[in-house]
């Protein structure tokens, strides 16, 4: 809110009203998150938010992660955990209410119509996100190829994602993309 | 809503073959879940909740989830909330609920400070680059898993808004909150409009 204020305040502020409007998901937040930490408020560089981003892949846990990371670069252990609540804690509380009113009026159409139209919002959401993510990780041809090739295979096959994940480290290891 | 009804609201099934969790068993299970849920939580969330602890049937867990998605926030996230809440009240979403996120949130914010300390190593960067690219292609590989649906029907209006949501956030680069409020009620108002039709 305030640029020279306390950065924790700003942290709980920036991600509770991102959290908001997150529909579909903590992967179609990814696009805001990229604008406001990198474009807006200079927290993370491009690349240090590709990293971040692959950090909170390769952890085992939910994939909203990555405000734990972001909350980290910015102000510590307590950014991390502030972050964290901020991004999670309003929108589970909105869910229990929701999830307590409509147990009591099971019979209006409503639900189904809202559920029905937020479907392709949310899948446009990740659309956007993947793309967003390609031009910040995918710079080179190689890396491109890297991100069709694994693509292809999650989307073909049913591999476990992890061995994708350790390829691609793998790859990048063996210094295969630029 | 008539005084005698319950103050939950949110009646257990009482047709499970395992007695509802306490609050030690919510943390735990979700604790669990959620460490062995790398690149995502859900698929082990129903593995652990359907047919490991039996504690919903799979279409109780289709529904509740379904409001968890509809919901903005994550969705595992949020489901957490509601699944503890429906066993054992508030304080049974808040045990699922830190289950879920307290653990990993110690492991990530470890590498975060190895990142921070390490993250200009040039081997550790490479392999970083490497699996950002693994983590893409797994990201576009599930928005076309759940365009498939779409597509099958040929529901070209719901693809049209999708199309249009991509351009304006991934090629135009406007503001989320703006967007949404023009294409949240102009989506819930096609739908309404072709329901009415259909009927």
């Amino acid at each position: 809110m305030n640029p020279g204020g306390n950065p924790i305040l700003t942290l709980i502020g920036t991600f509770a009203l991102m959290s908001l409007f997150a529909v579909g998901g903590a992967n179609s937040a990814i696009p805001e998150m990229h604008r406001v930490a990198v474009d807006v408020r200079h927290w993370l560089t491009d690349k240090q938010f590709a990293d971040a981003f692959a950090i909170a892949q390769m952890s085992p846990g939910p994939n909203v992660l990555i405000v734990t990371l972001i909350g980290y670069a910015v102000a510590g252990v307590a950014g991390a955990l502030a972050a964290t609540l901020a991004m999670c804690l309003p929108t589970a509380l909105l869910a229990y209410c929701v999830s307590r009113l409509l147990n009591r009026s099971s019979h209006s159409p409503w639900p189904a119509i809202i559920q029905t139209a937020l479907v392709p919002l949310s899948i446009g959401l990740m659309a956007a996100s993947a793309m967003v993510l390609v031009r910040t990780s995918a710079s080179s041809w190689s890396a491109a190829l890297v991100t069709a090739a694994a693509a292809a295979l999650a989307f073909t096959t049913r591999l476990n994602p992890l061995w994708l994940l350790l390829a691609g480290g793998l790859l990048g290891f063996a210094g295969v993309i630029d | 809503m008539p005084p005698d009804s319950p103050p939950a609201a949110v009646a257990v099934p009482n047709h499970l073959t395992s007695p509802p969790p306490g609050l030690v068993a919510l943390f735990l299970a979700f604790a669990r879940m959620s460490l062995s849920g790398f690149g995502g939580v859900l698929a082990f969330a129903r593995r652990g909740i359907v047919d490991q602890h039996k504690w919903m049937t799979a279409e109780e867990f289709n529904e509740t989830f379904a409001l968890c998605h509809f919901l903005p926030g994550p969705n595992i996230v949020n489901f957490t909330m509601v699944f503890g809440s429906r066993f054992r009240g508030l304080a049974g979403g808040i045990a699922a609920f830190a289950g879920l996120l307290g653990p990993p949130v110690v492991i990530v914010t470890i590498l975060a400070a190895l990142y921070a300390r390490f993250g200009e190593i040039e081997a550790l960067r490479r392999i970083l680059a490497g699996v950002s690219c693994a983590a893409v292609g797994l990201l576009i590989a599930v928005v076309l898993r759940m365009m498939l649906p779409l597509i099958r029907k040929r529901d070209f209006t719901a693809l049209v808004v999708l199309l249009a949501v991509f351009i304006a956030i991934g090629q135009l680069q406007l503001p989320l909150a703006a967007v949404l409020l023009v294409a949240t009620p102009l989506s819930i108002a096609i739908v309404f409009v072709r329901r009415r039709g259909a009927a």
